[in-house]
């Protein structure tokens, strides 16, 4: 034996060099995030779910390496109608998980085409599902347990092809550019003009209560006080009355005017009849 | 096979010093590449399951065969160089015994083992020791570090509706850091889509529920905290190891094109104010008016009560007098003849008796 490796150095090196990779494509380690199916000759013979290590024969046994982490599978934009007529577009998501790493090898064989297969199928059952409500409830189908439908009865369809779904959720639910967009906008705008004016109302109804309230208040004012004597205030307002006819307020000046006295009248009655 | 021995720790030798990635870079790879795995640590198993004590003779005899061409560190020949080299591999080893036992973890971080691929246990902060590289590998985890997601943007428009079939123009961001690191690494494929995801869909749940006035109004705050728990809810339904610290809402408008419409309810708020300003204004003037005139009227009223007939006469007088010295004046003696005065012309004569005036 020594001899032979003394003979031949670069030969035993190679051999220990082939020994050492026969050894580690013997025992492949399975890490937390993969799962395994080994196939000899396109035939399954054991399948991995754990991680740790594995054995198969060099050469012989293939390791097909299946993710066993959560996958996800994103639905394209759908339109979706609702029982009352109305149009949304609805983007899903859908979680799900590789449980039966066997079914899913034979059905699929990778992962890619997992998904490629679950996707219309997410899209038909979204569709499907919410096409049964009305309008509103489309907007927050979580309430009604509609998704709740939707996860089972993709989740059945899942099942043939070995991966579980765990949620579907709606990521966004919109109204299609265009008309329904438009129309929409168009309400919103409308109800904003609505409110304007019922504000500008409300603030004009209670300017005038004000104004009103203070009017109230004046007469009440004057009425206390020239209430006392209401023949004194007659001729005390005539008087101020008079000054700011003929005289104005002190603001602007009154229109010319021209008095025409009788003798008789009271403010002349010194001339006629002196004494009395 | 006590010269296999030996090889076994050439070889070791060997890739230490050329194939780094293999020996003891193991634990610090990428945790992206958990393929890479299998393959780097089959190597390495083999060469630590050799003890490093190896026979001293057989490999001195052996290097000695070999000669140069066999030798890793630069092809010296002779005794003295076998020698060193053999320290040289036995320090390599241990180098790198060393390096992939002891981890040092930072206060922010955590490492989580997996021994032979299999989750075993997470190293908290300070000196953890493990098994060599082979055997165990260490994936360190910023789990204090508070990472931000950023969903639609204050530049371009993303719709949403709410509860009133209204449309409002939403930004906002989630910040969320790992809470367990090997769910965090091992039950979620794609976590920070994942999280993108599910914060958009927890957004449009809770903004589908609430008004549009209660969305762009006060009530964000619940949202916010609203959207936050239902994230958390989800992502731990899906094992996710990750902690919602917390969501903001950057943004919560009007669409752009009823956004004047908006504006204009603002505008009316304002003007709504204005008119409940001028008419307090005016209320104020006039009670002051008012109560003005009024305590006039009594104090000028209490004298006039001690001396009523006397105080009339002298206001009456006192007033005629002011007027009529400052107006024209026209006494007619026989009563009945006021309609036939030539009233244009009194007023020609007062217009006349003006201008001279102005003249002067």
């Amino acid at each position: 034996m020594t001899d032979i490796v003394r003979r031949h150095p670069i030969m035993a090196g190679a051999a220990v060099l082939a020994l050492l990779i026969l050894l580690i494509a013997s025992f492949p380690v399975i890490p937390e995030t993969k799962q395994a199916v080994v196939v000899r000759f396109g035939n399954v013979e054991r399948i991995y779910q754990r991680a740790g290590l594995a054995w198969r024969i060099p050469f012989v046994e293939n390791f097909v390496w299946i993710d066993k982490r959560m996958l996800d599978v994103d639905m394209d934009r759908q339109p979706v109608l609702s029982t009352d007529q109305r149009r949304l577009e609805v983007d899903a998501f859908a979680r799900y998980r590789i449980v039966d790493p066997l079914r899913m090898y034979i059905t699929t064989r990778s992962e890619d085409r997992l998904r490629d297969a679950l996707r219309p199928i997410l899209g038909s059952a979204v569709r499907n599902e919410l096409g049964q409500v009305p309008f509103a409830a489309l907007l927050s189908p979580e309430r009604r347990g509609v998704m709740e439908n939707v996860r089972n009865g993709l989740n059945r369809v899942a099942r043939q092809y070995g991966a579980e779904i765990i949620d579907v959720r709606i990521k966004k639910a919109e109204l299609p550019d265009g008309t329904p967009l438009q129309s929409a906008f168009e309400r919103m705008r409308t109800a904003r003009e609505q409110e304007a004016r019922s504000i500008r109302a409300e603030g004009a109804k209670q300017a005038q209560i004000i104004r009103a309230d203070a009017d109230a208040e004046a007469a009440r004012t004057y009425a206390a006080s020239f209430g006392k004597d209401p023949g004194f205030y007659d001729f005390y307002r005539a008087m101020q009355s008079y000054r700011t006819t003929f005289l104005g307020d002190g603001t602007d000046k009154p229109a010319d005017s021209t008095i025409i006295l009788s003798p008789q009248n009271d403010y002349l009655k010194a001339f006629t009849a002196p004494g009395q | 096979m006590s010269i296999f021995s030996g090889l076994g720790a050439r070889a070791r030798g060997l890739f230490n010093d050329t194939k780094g990635p293999w020996g003891p870079k193991g634990p610090d790879e990428e945790p992206t590449e958990p393929s890479r795995g299998p393959w780097g640590e089959g190597k390495g198993r083999k060469g630590a399951s050799q003890p490093p004590s190896s026979t001293v003779a057989s490999l001195d005899d052996f290097i000695r065969k070999s000669r140069a061409r066999w030798s890793p560190g630069g092809g010296l020949p002779g005794r003295p160089n076998a020698s060193m080299l053999l320290w040289g591999v036995i320090g390599l080893v241990a180098l790198w015994l060393l390096f992939t036992s002891f981890h040092i973890i930072a206060p922010e971080e955590r490492g989580v083992v997996t021994r032979f691929g299999r989750y075993v246990s997470t190293l908290d902060p300070g000196i953890g020791f493990t098994f060599p590289s082979p055997i165990d590998r260490v994936q360190k985890l910023d789990v204090e570090n508070i990472r931000t997601v950023d969903l639609g943007s204050q530049t371009s428009e993303d719709l949403m509706l709410t509860g009133d079939q209204n449309i409002i123009d939403i930004a906002y961001s989630v910040r969320w850091n790992v809470r367990d690191p090997e769910q965090y690494l091992f039950e979620i494929a794609r976590p920070d889509e994942t999280i993108r995801q599910v914060a958009e869909s927890a957004m449009r749940a809770v903004v589908s529920g609430v008004s549009l006035d209660d969305a762009i109004g006060d009530r964000r705050s619940e949202i916010e905290t609203e959207v936050a728990q239902r994230m958390q809810r989800i992502l731990d339904s899906y094992r996710a190891g990750v902690r919602i610290q917390g969501v903001a809402i950057k943004e919560a408008d009007p669409p752009q094109s009823v956004n004047d419409a908006f504006k204009d309810v603002s505008a009316a708020q304002q003007d709504a104010q204005r008119y409940i300003n001028a008419a307090n204004a005016y209320a104020q003037q006039l009670r002051q008016k008012a109560q003005g005139e009024a305590a006039a009227f009594d104090r000028i009223y209490e004298q006039y009560r001690l001396a009523p007939e006397v105080t009339r006469r002298r206001m009456y007088y006192e007033t005629m007098e002011e007027i009529l010295s400052k107006v024209d004046k026209t006494i007619v003696e026989t009563p009945g003849v006021t309609p036939y005065l030539p009233l244009p012309e009194v007023r020609k004569r007062a217009q006349q008796s003006q201008q001279q005036g102005s003249g002067q």
